[in-house]
């Protein structure tokens, strides 16, 4: 690792701060990413801020729906007993995730932030503009197996790594956010962006900015609600396709599908066309195919990755159906 | 520790008068060594300790004793963190580099080399110990960040000399060949006893949106809870054995017979 100083900060006020100081210094959470980043110098922060004494760990009901703080581990959100009773599909896709040690240690705020595991950005030998802007992408051309099938450029073909995300992005669940100037609360959908002309940037967040929470609201598909990922080992593995699930039922009628996507894109995939085509329609399991037809239709799949729009497909009606049983 | 002159049980002394005889005094003045270890490693590699199993026994199950590790010096560190924590109950205050892991400080400031580097980056398992409670990497965990923490190794399991009913449970169904990655598969199973315990739900659990109560876990809960741990040598249907014994105090049958 490249040398680097380090404090630990009590407040958030303070953390602020400290990092504003310094358009280099970085936030330590669980540690489970960056630290991993800035062994293979893929990350360089000459300074590091160790954020994990905050009391931001709480998780809690509010008057629309549950704040799960930024710094509240995985583990213990996926098992608080409002989340598996109300918000059951984030449990399951946070319970997909790594292993868990990591989940021991992996932070709320920090699970969004992770970076792609795309290996052109891990191999530091290889151009790769999300991590060196302008170097080209090795993985357009290159094995991409692993990489996305909606939304990509010829900059960037990398997908999002998260299942917390996933789940998340279904849920419309929104990112508290805090600067020296301001609290500010990003929709879920604006948070993390696809590479368009800066594919270094992940997500929305400034330099400067600490997300204190992550809201979200109540939703009535808890019961109705699946995560189905799949994956080339049966755990402890990055999704190849993931989908979270939750419908709203008026007996056998849907009254409006809530859909994302994982690892099929540079961020959370909103599945709006399959959400669309379910909305008023009949749960059958002709309504479902079409409705995963409606959506993969608009894939464009690398030279490796083809297999990703039937397995999307696939995936969409198992989690589909698997919500529609409700038994999560 | 050093200093005290090694005491030998008489299986112990046995062993080593005849076996290695010209390592007596040495293993006398200067303790058990990590070479000792590895001689009598290679002794019953060679199948030459069937008739000192007892002494063997206990040798193995004695800790090797370490040269005391001198303290770094401050001013030859460009960013040096004291840190104060516990390691198997004994306070500890080590001045490590900022960008020292636990797992480093472990092994090369503390000398418990008992936690093991495999990947040394969070996808093995070989480096789990359980800080405050919690299974975690210490490969991906800096030393820095554990001031006032308690951190438990493998080394920190046993009591006295009676093993934790886990590594006993591991020894009974050979819950290894190698031994690299066996620390961790420990510590992690250690843990997760108590998750288990608390009703915590893992990605096989059905119905998680009830309320959490304790588990007897199944084959298919044990291999998705210990799916951060790997065995190079798959020993996982004896692993998994061995964690059921431990989580239900019954006798599981063990995978394995000795035949003619």
């Amino acid at each position: 690792m490249k040398p680097f100083k380090f404090s630990a900060v009590n407040n958030p006020a303070e953390a602020i701060t400290l990092i504003n100081k310094n358009t280099d210094a970085a936030f330590l959470g669980g540690g489970t990413n960056l630290l991993d980043l800035m062994k293979e110098h893929v990350a360089l922060p000459n300074e590091i801020i160790d954020i994990g004494n905050l009391s931001l760990k709480e998780i809690k009901a509010t008057a629309s729906g549950i704040s799960l703080g930024a710094l509240a581990k995985n583990t213990e959100t996926a098992n608080h007993p409002l989340i598996r009773k109300n918000f059951p599909v984030l449990s399951k896709a946070i319970l997909a995730g790594a292993s868990a040690q990591i989940r021991n240690m992996a932070t709320n705020g920090g699970n969004l932030l992770q970076r792609t595991r795309c290996s052109y950005f891990y191999d530091i030998a290889m151009p790769c503009n999300k991590r060196n802007p302008g170097s080209g992408c090795a993985a357009l051309e290159g094995f991409n197996r692993m990489h996305a099938i909606f939304g990509w450029t010829r900059d960037c073909v990398a997908v999002y790594p998260s299942d917390m995300a996933i789940a998340l992005s279904a849920l419309n669940a929104s990112v508290k956010v805090l600067s020296s100037e301001r609290e500010r609360i990003i929709p879920f959908r604006d948070f993390h962006i696809l590479p368009g002309a800066h594919p270094e940037k992940d997500n929305s967040l400034q330099h400067g900015e600490l997300i204190t929470a992550i809201e979200v609201p109540k939703n009535d598909f808890a019961e109705h609600s699946a995560y189905v990922k799949i994956r080339d080992r049966n755990s402890y593995a990055f999704a190849l396709v993931s989908v979270a699930a939750g419908l709203t039922l008026n007996g056998n009628t849907i009254q409006t599908a809530s859909i994302a996507m994982g690892g099929v894109a540079h961020k959370p995939w909103r599945a709006l066309n399959a959400e669309a085509y379910l909305k008023d329609k009949a749960a059958t399991a002709a309504n479902f195919a079409k409705a995963a037809e409606a959506e993969m239709a608009l894939a464009q799949p690398l030279a490796h990755n083809k297999f990703k729009i039937e397995m999307g497909k696939k995936a969409l009606i198992n989690a589909l159906e698997t919500a529609f049983k409700g038994n999560i | 520790m050093k200093n005290n002159k090694t005491k030998l049980t008489p299986e112990e002394h046995r062993l080593f008068g005849d076996l290695m005889p010209e390592e007596l005094e040495d293993v006398l003045h200067s303790g058990f060594n990590r070479r000792h270890f590895v001689k009598l490693m290679g002794l019953a590699t060679a199948g030459l300790l069937a008739s000192y199993a007892l002494g063997a026994e206990q040798l193995f199950a004695r800790a090797v004793e370490m040269e005391d590790i001198p303290n770094l010096i401050p001013e030859a560190i460009e960013n040096g963190v004291t840190v104060n924590f516990k390691v198997n109950s004994t306070p500890r205050n080590v001045l490590v580099d900022s960008r020292m892991t636990l797992l480093d400080t472990l092994r090369e400031r503390i000398g418990l080399t008992g936690s093991k580097k495999g990947c040394d980056h969070g996808q093995c398992g070989a480096c789990t110990v359980i800080v405050d409670g919690h299974r975690v990497l210490s490969c991906l965990t800096l030393a820095a960040t554990c001031q006032g923490k308690s951190v438990i190794t493998i080394e920190g399991l046993a009591k006295d000399n009676e093993l934790n009913p886990m590594q006993a449970a591991f020894l009974k169904h050979d819950g290894f060949q190698c031994g690299f990655c066996t620390p961790g598969q420990i510590c992690s199973a250690v843990a997760l006893m108590k998750e288990a315990k608390e009703g915590q739900a893992s990605f096989a659990t059905k119905k998680l949106s009830t309320d959490p109560k304790s588990i007897i876990l199944s084959e298919e809960e044990i291999a998705e809870r210990m799916s951060g741990n790997i065995c190079r040598c798959g020993a996982y249907p004896n692993i998994v054995a061995a964690i059921k014994e431990a989580q239900t105090g019954k006798n599981v049958p063990q995978n394995w017979l000795f035949t003619d």
